[in-house]
């Protein structure tokens, strides 16, 4: 077991001690600042000034954006925080997602962790927020994830530019003997005004670097901004309209083998028997590797070619074990509908006295509802991939991860080697969605490499391989209760969520030595934690004891708990009498709650709310707040025989700054096109103990002809900066059902729609 | 087995049955047509046959036959062809996997039908893309046929 893992292993100690409300990370660990990792990787000549900048003497500007660039834009937004500092162009630079390291640690992915909504500024909530950023640091966890890139970045990239574009003037002085006050920056050059004399960032960059940077230089004002809050064009723009070999599927190393790995079909199971003739018959397939991980049991197929792995694949004759859990769908449920029956795990959110409320509600006021969410797969476009040699004890790794350091811990362990012996070099990702977060399709990689002989091999999974081996957006069954009182509205609301913890599931792949002490509150966020006043209401959690593997899917718990509570209030609105809107507004009056006001009002009016549609349409509004981002959307839907079609949505969002406002309008039409795809008709469903669903045909994408004109507007009233990736996600699919309900009387509870009424 | 790919013709050697799609990335190293399904439902393996799209997923080597295009061979030299500049000018791609297949089967479609309706936009580009940039998919590809046009 590598050093790092240790050092992991007990930073989860300290996750567990906050849950139970300390604090046990040594601070002394806290303020020691990780190495830099660039000097090791320079090249010669170029002057590194802190971990994201390079400047090599002829005055190449490299900047290091280390976060996984997924189709988020994230790289690009990441380097105009530096540039903006330091004072140059875009175009003017190379950026570079650089190596696995603990210096680029994500401090704001832990800071919602906790059980507090994020308008929740007590005391206790701003501890725990702090907490989890001393969590973050200690881990020193790369990770991409939970929309908190920016959040994480906004700061630091932006205090990386200034520092070295103070040295770097500051060189520029002490070369002409002037006072380095008088000087001016543009585009990467140096004037002194006085004289008219220039000098190039490259010309006294190894003089700079050996200065002293500041540690909190002064940060240009908002209105001073040349490229944030402007839409800048994406940084690998080009390679991604020529074909560029960016991706791990692309990567191509002298002497490499191709694989794809052929793993049981029965999570947790293994193979009883194998037969392996057939396989090694099939020309090009050079050899059949048991694989036995942390994360699957299964094959390995070494070829010369991909089609040739693929064709073993198929070839390969295996029995495998019994599933370890309920072996079919329905079966499955009954262990959502047991949690909901029994006690629940835990509880957040909760205010007033939701038993008594409905205790003395006569019948009339009381409406109950059952909800249900399935098992969703992630099916990025590019399959997982890693490419990997190991050689003399040292392993290297070429992949699209949204979590580069996990996966040297992970393969280090699985190999015996230490984690600073393996090298992780980040390919852009062919699509991440939280899929990319997991570190099995490495591991495989890994495994396979160790009995190459030193080849190096690609390993490229099949579609099917894809969908039916990923870790699941958890299924989830909610029951739910309102009383709307004449007059009064909505007085008390009981949500009981019953679902698998994906953290749990997390951990006891990836770190199998721990187990969270902390409730999962990804099992509620979107219902405990929206900006709603009701006077009763009670959020529950029955956390189903399931061992199908679950993980992170774009806006996680919220997909599912954004649909249920945004749905459900639907339902309280319609028994209220009230129009949607009106009745949501009426539950935000709460100062806080702006931002959620402003949205749905700007979403109302872009979508013409109160105009009455014609027969045979219905227009359908919610509003989500998840990763600090407030998002109101309105569907319309026009139903010719009996079939929708999603003519137009509307939204409104709100994370508080708007850094790339082209980019970020791009993550809001991608998460509600993906919150929409699963609404019209994905699912994974269970028979043997099997996923039955493996191809584009039976977990279909929604397709350009199916999709809606979109109309996004950005708000800036919110007091905090929000995430882009996930919010846009989870008001898509409660605003088409209620579109449904609006056009057709139609209350459909479970998801997908396709269910109960059929999609163009 | 004689195969013409962006103006070169090279000499194969593979099972005929081998789809022209691991042809193209495993044994001749061109890596723009990506592997999304194999089973002709997602479009990202799209190529050029003679100026029709095809998904190379699905068509053995042994049944080519004609002149192969990828992306790779569309721009003229440095000068972008006219969908290329239009995907960057609406800044199309996301994670940018699907959009060597979007683009063939953008500039196939317009080489088809210079100034297509919506309807026919939709019922040529049936490509899939996870990251959902249709909207400006739509955008660019208006853009590219005025440009076109003009
Ligand atoms: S890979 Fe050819 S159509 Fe999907
Ligand atoms: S841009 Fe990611 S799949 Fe289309």
């Amino acid at each position: 077991m590598g050093r790092a893992l240790k050092y992991t292993r007990r930073a989860f100690l300290g996750l567990a001690a906050i849950g139970a409300g300390g604090l046990a990370v040594g601070y002394y660990y806290y303020r020691r600042p990780y190495p830099n990792p660039l000097p090791a990787t320079a090249a010669d000549g170029e002057a590194v000034f802190n971990p994201y900048v390079k400047i090599s003497a002829a005055g190449a500007i490299t900047l290091i954006a280390p976060r996984a660039e997924m189709g988020q834009g994230v790289q690009t937004t990441l380097a105009a925080l530096v540039a903006e500092e330091l004072d140059v162009s875009l175009d003017q630079v190379a950026v570079e997602h650089g190596p696995a390291s603990s210096a680029y640690y994500n401090a704001a992915m832990l800071a919602e962790g906790g059980p507090f909504p994020v308008f929740d500024d007590s005391f206790m909530a701003e501890m725990a927020r702090g907490a989890m950023g001393v969590v973050s640091k200690f881990l020193g966890l790369q990770v991409t994830g939970g929309s908190s890139a920016m959040v994480d970045g906004f700061e630091k990239m932006r205090v990386a530019g200034a520092a070295a574009r103070h040295v770097l003037v500051q060189a520029a002085a002490e070369k002409w003997g002037v006072a380095a006050a008088g000087l001016t920056t543009a585009d990467g050059v140096i004037t002194n005004p006085a004289t008219g004399a220039t000098l190039g960032y490259g010309d006294v960059a190894a003089a700079a670097a050996a200065l002293d940077p500041p540690s909190s230089p002064d940060l240009r004002p908002r209105e001073a901004w040349k490229l944030l809050g402007k839409p800048q064009s994406r940084v690998e723009i080009r390679e991604k309209v020529t074909g560029g070999r960016i991706f791990a599927i692309d990567v191509s190393l002298p002497d490499m083998l191709y694989g794809t790995v052929k793993m049981s079909p029965r999570f947790g199971a293994g193979p009883v028997s194998v037969d392996t003739a057939a396989a090694l018959a099939i020309p090009g397939v050079v050899d059949i590797v048991e694989l036995d991980t942390a994360t699957g049991k299964g094959f390995g197929i070494v070829a010369e070619n991909t089609w040739a792995a693929f064709k073993g694949a198929e070839a390969l004759d295996v029995e495998w074990g019994e599933a370890p859990y309920p072996a079919d769908s329905a079966t499955i449920r009954k262990v959502l509908d047991a949690a909901l029956d029994a006690e629940p795990s835990f509880e957040m959110g909760s205010v007033g006295d939701v038993e008594a409320a409905f205790a003395d509600a006569p019948a009339e006021e009381v409406i109950e509802a059952t909800y249900d969410a399935p098992y969703l797969a992630h099916a990025t476009m590019e399959p997982m991939t890693a490419a990997a040699r190991f050689n003399a004890g040292k392993l290297e790794i070429w992949t699209g991860t949204q979590a580069p350091g996990i996966v040297q811990m992970a393969c280090a362990s699985l190999l015996g080697i230490e984690s600073e012996d393996v090298t992780v070099t980040t390919t852009h990702l062919g699509g991440g969605f939280g899929r990319r977060s997991e570190v099995d399709f490495t591991l495989y990689a890994a495994a396979i490499a160790a009995r190459t002989n030193g080849r190096p091999v690609k390993v490229t999974w099949t579609r099917e391989e894809d969908i039916r081996h990923d870790a699941y957006r958890p299924i989830a069954r909610g029951r739910f209760c309102a009383r709307v009182t004449p007059g009064t509205g909505l007085t008390a609301l009981d949500m009981k969520i019953a679902s698998p913890s994906p953290i749990k599931s997390v951990l006891g792949r990836t770190f199998p030595d721990l187990s969270p002490a902390s409730d999962d509150k990804s099992v509620l966020d979107g219902a405990f934690n929206q900006p709603v006043t009701i006077a009763n209401s009670r959020y529950q959690a029955a956390v189903a004891d399931l061992s199908i593997p679950t993980g992170f899917w774009r806006s996680v718990g919220n997909s599912f708990n954004g649909f249920f509570h945004e749905c459900f209030l639907d339902e309280a609105a319609e028994k209220a009498g009230q129009d949607p809107l009106d009745f949501r507004l009426s539950l935000m009056g709460d100062d806080r709650f702006r931002p959620a006001r402003e949205a749905l009002k700007a979403v109302a009016d872009m979508a013409g709310w109160g105009t009455p549609r014609a027969a045979g349409r219905g227009i359908g509004i919610a509003h989500v707040l998840s990763f600090g981002t407030w998002v109101a959307q309105v569907v319309e839907v026009e139903i010719v025989d009996d079939t929708v079609r999603i003519d137009k949505v509307w939204c409104a969002a709100d994370p508080g700054l708007v850094l790339d406002p082209e980019i970020f309008e791009a993550q809001m039409v991608s998460g509600i096109v993906y919150g929409l795809s699963q609404a019209i008709g994905q699912e994974i469903t269970f028979e043997d103990g099997m996923v039955v669903e493996e191809n584009f045909p039976d977990f279909p994408l929604m397709t350009l002809a199916q999709c809606p004109k979109i109309e996004v507007a950005l708000l800036e009233n919110s007091p905090r900066m929000g995430g882009a990736g996930e919010p846009g996600t989870p008001p898509a699919a409660p605003a088409l059902a209620n579109a449904i309900h609006a056009a057709t009387g139609k209350r459909i509870r479970r998801l997908p729609l396709s269910h109960e009424i059929a999609f163009v | 087995m004689k195969l013409t790919v962006n103006g070169e013709t090279m000499q194969v050697t593979a099972d005929p049955e081998m789809p022209l799609l691991w042809v193209l990335r495993d044994l001749l190293d061109i890596k723009g047509p990506k592997f999304g399904c194999g089973v002709g439902a997602c479009g990202a393996c799209t190529v050029l046959i003679d100026g029709e799209p095809m998904q190379s997923c699905s068509i053995g080597i042994g049944d080519v036959e004609g002149a192969v295009t990828t992306i790779e061979g569309l721009a003229d030299g440095e000068t972008l062809h006219p969908v290329q500049q239009a995907w960057i000018d609406h800044q199309v791609p996301q994670c940018g996997y699907c959009q060597a297949g979007q683009i063939m089967a953008a500039a196939a479609l317009l080489e088809a039908t210079p100034n297509p309706t919506d309807e026919e936009i939709d019922e040529a580009i049936t490509n899939l893309c996870r990251c959902g940039t249709y909207p400006r998919i739509r955008a660019a590809i208006r853009q590219a046929a005025r440009q076109q046009g003009a």
